[in-house]
């Protein structure tokens, strides 16, 4: 079969369409350049009524919203999961790791919780402030400029509070908080952990005509029909059409290699369309990865060639090394304060919490060393499937029976709605050389493109955190005169700690730095080895913090795109 | 019709009702305008892929339960969860339909629903020489009671079958009357629809014994002023 080669030269070509393809989609094509947007996924718009699960009832649909097709339940707007068919991953064995992948248009942004934190100052210097790991080659300073425009452009609530490593921004208002937030915030205050308003990239208030401000249904997972919440496809790509930027989609196209020529420098990308299951090859003059950490990773290593024997951008072998992700750890308590509620009102709110803990402790005190953020939820949401399914199992905790039938069973429904409070840790994990992802040699998917084999294991540090985290919600939980839910998980359990990958901000694998025999890419995510190839997504991190990635992931892939745009005038690329 | 066919009807009846979409601007008490949207597409209609509308066309086309089993389920569900005006019960609420559909989308539940209808007939059979459905209400209690309690302190799956059966259909009827339009109803809850959240009334503030920190409430958003565009001065305060 002879590939397919386009006879236009792009500019520059953008592997994947999520927060760091987007971002560098926007700004690429707002400087006037032609940009090719390469997704393997089907198109999406949250708009489109055809696809839209916002506002839908759990009654419209014969499961009742159950997580059978996905795993986070029916309604959630990701199309692919921990399995997307016919692209399998494998692991060494004895070493864990879940991947998430969403094969769309805006990738995991149309679902994401929109948690959107800053970075601090220590974030980027992790040896510096207490000996582990590697320092970033570039400090808070140099990201600073890109969240205040991220801020302005995106928009995300949250307050200043002139916190250290949290640091200030350009900040919509917050929401209220809703009831189980107020329990929330008394009880952390006795054990004096602070709280503060959540920062999450909601509309609370107007910031462009593009977009709506939100109606407060609670469900940015399912992605905002009026764009009040951050997508990458909603806020950015369309966007960056409509402003008349050159910005070619190919939808449903699997990268399978970048492209090099007889010097070594990248000439475009291969690809496999989905549609015809051929291969196709696009040209561009600069290449700009954004795939995911682990996908980019992939990619490169999976382009071989004369001038690249060990994968493109690979000669230092630290190509899918670090792979890190965020730790977790989750509880939830039942509160006698929050039984028999009143169902006057409606307490959606935002698709997210509207307080949260930012961290707190001082690790020199502590036996791991880096710290994590609590994350709250509860309320009185809408049930789907699931919901009363053990109407009154709570009732252990009072010493009341369990079971029966009949009609008290509404009662127990009611006294109960409402009246569980949940937590999720999330903290930093410690990148290691020795986590990694790397490609099976006898292992391909449907399009033949060799698949990713993962090795990662948790160390005591992050063990220790989670036991930590366990141990801080059960104080929370009984300052607010609550029962911990279930069986509070021990050493033999590694204290509840999930599995790497299931907190899904996996980063770290195309690390940048100063030294190419220890990095992947320099400062401005620009491959040692290829100076035409860019990496845009959270593979370039030096290290996680106890935050989100994706608001950095995005100031990073606007900071690289001032760079490409800057090496483009020049006449560099 | 063809599966196919029928399929092409849900996709092409999915957006000939997008065209139910509205988009309102509805005014509220201050008279500012919000951004609504309201989807009143068909019943049929619930933003599945293609592949995903596929599977459920498959699973529909299966069946199950035959039809006494499917009239056992029902008779069953309304012991459970007796009917109670103005907001029904199970039949109103479609369990039956939920118990088929799940027994096929999650096959594993399929041979606990299946040996444990078998099991409460014969039981009947045994006790009172009549089928389940049959049988008057205090004979079904009669069985109900021996099954619907067990002891927590063992792992369900270790338990008879019709325990577990029972707690399966237990389950299946609370939550498919809740997760219907009259449960919803019955249960009071009041999301899933456009609106400005300003905070939790004060009637159940004083209620739970919580209040707002003014200092707190200060920083939060000014719902009269929502559609008004941002704009900060330098420093990041928020000047509209």
């Amino acid at each position: 079969m002879q590939i397919k080669e386009s006879l236009e030269i792009y500019d520059v070509i953008i592997v994947g369409s999520g927060a760091g393809g987007g971002m560098a989609t926007k700004q690429l094509a707002d400087a006037g350049l032609n940009v090719a947007v390469v997704e393997a996924g089907p198109f999406f718009d949250p708009a489109d009524p055809v696809t839209m699960t916002q506002l839908k009832q759990p009654y419209d649909s014969p499961r009742r919203g159950a997580g059978v097709d996905r795993a986070f339940g029916e309604w959630d707007m990701s199309w692919g999961d921990w399995k997307v068919d016919g692209e399998p991953y494998t692991h060494t064995e004895g070493t864990e790791f879940k991947w998430w992948r969403s094969r769309m248009l805006g990738g995991r942004t149309n679902h994401w919780g929109r948690i959107s934190l800053r970075f601090g100052p220590k974030d980027f210097k992790g040896k510096t402030r207490d000996g582990h790991g590697d320092d970033w080659p570039i400090g808070y300073e140099d990201v600073k400029p890109y969240y205040d425009k991220l801020d302005k452009l995106i928009g995300v609530f949250g307050t200043n509070e002139g916190r250290e490593n949290d640091p200030d921004g350009f900040f919509l208002p917050p929401p209220k908080p809703r009831l189980h937030e107020l329990f929330y915030i008394n009880g952390a205050k006795k054990s004096n952990i602070p709280v503060i308003p959540g920062r999450l990239s909601m509309l609370t208030k107007r910031i462009n005509e593009d977009r709506g401000v939100c109606f407060y249904c609670g469900q940015c997972n399912r992605s905002c029909s009026v764009y009040a919440d951050f997508s990458a496809g909603s806020c950015l790509i369309f966007p960056a059409q409509k402003s008349g930027g050159k910005v070619k989609i190919f939808v449903n196209s699997m990268v399978r290699e970048v492209t090099t020529n007889a010097e070594g420098k990248a000439t475009g990308v291969s690809y496999i369309s989905k549609e015809d299951r051929k291969e196709y090859k696009l040209k561009a003059k600069v290449v700009v990865l954004a795939a995911s950490a682990c996908s980019s990773a992939r990619i490169l290593l999976n382009s071989k060639s004369k001038q690249h024997p060990n994968g493109l951008g690979n000669s230092s072998n630290i190509v899918g090394k670090y792979l890190h992700d965020s730790t977790g750890a989750s509880a939830a308590g039942v509160i006698p304060g929050l039984m028999n509620r009143k169902t006057s009102y409606n307490e959606d709110g935002i698709g997210g919490m509207h307080v949260y803990s930012p961290w707190w402790g001082d690790n020199s005190k502590l036996n791991f060393p880096r710290g994590y953020h609590i994350e709250v939820w509860g309320g009185m949401g809408q049930p789907n499937y699931g919901f009363g399914s053990d109407p009154n199992a709570m009732n252990k905790y009072f010493g009341l029976k369990t079971g029966g039938y009949g009609d008290s069973l509404r009662d127990d429904v009611k006294k109960y709605y409402g009246s569980v409070i949940g937590f999720g840790g999330r903290g930093e994990g410690l990148a290691r050389k020795d986590n990694y992802c790397e490609i099976d040699p006898t292992t391909v998917d449907q399009f033949g493109i060799p698949v990713l084999k993962f090795n990662y294991k948790w160390s005591e540090f992050e063990k220790n955190q989670a036991k930590h985290m366990q141990d801080t919600f059960e104080e929370i939980i009984h300052n607010m005169g609550g029962h911990y839910l279930g069986d509070k998980p021990g050493k033999d359990n590694d204290y509840g700690l999930h599995k790497p990958g299931e907190i899904i901000h996996e980063v770290g694998t195309t690390r940048m730095g100063d030294d190419p025999k220890t990095s992947v890419t320099n400062k401005f995510q620009q491959l040692h080895n290829v100076d035409n190839v860019f990496i845009v997504d959270a593979g370039v991190f030096v290290s996680q913090a106890d935050k989100n990635c994706t608001w950095t992931i995005m100031a990073l892939s606007w900071r690289a795109s001032d760079y490409i745009i800057e090496q483009f005038k020049a006449q560099n690329l | 019709m063809d599966r196919r066919k029928s399929l092409q009807t849900l996709i092409l009846g999915g957006a000939a009702a997008s065209t139910g979409l509205v988009f309102n601007s509805c005014k509220t008490e201050n008279g500012e305008t919000i951004d609504e949207v309201i989807a009143t597409s068909s019943e049929n209609y619930f933003g599945r892929t293609p592949k995903e509308l596929e599977r459920i066309e498959k699973l529909n086309a299966e069946q199950l339960f035959n039809e006494h089993e499917m009239e056992t389920i029902a008779a069953l569900s309304v012991v459970i969860l007796p009917p109670k005006e103005p907001h029904g019960g199970p039949i109103e609420a479609g369990v039956p339909d939920l118990v088929e559909f799940m027994g096929k989308d999650i096959p594993e539940m399929a041979p606990t629903l299946l040996g444990g209808l078998m099991w409460l007939d014969h039981k009947s059979n045994t006790d009172f020489e009549t089928e389940f459905k049959s049988a008057t209400l205090e004979q079904k209690k009669q069985i109900c009671d021996e099954i619907c309690w067990h002891d927590i302190e063992i792992p369900l799956s270790e338990q008879p079958l019709e325990i577990q059966f029972f707690y399966m259909m237990r389950g299946l009827t609370v939550t498919g009357y809740y997760t219907s339009k009259v449960g919803i109803a019955d249960l009071g809850y009041k999301g899933n629809s456009p609106n400005v959240w300003d905070g939790v009334p004060q009637d159940v503030l004083d209620q739970h014994g919580v209040a707002y920190d003014p200092v707190w409430i200060a920083k939060c958003v000014d719902q009269s002023q929502r559609n008004v565009t941002a704009e900060w001065d330098e420093k990041g305060n928020l000047l509209t």
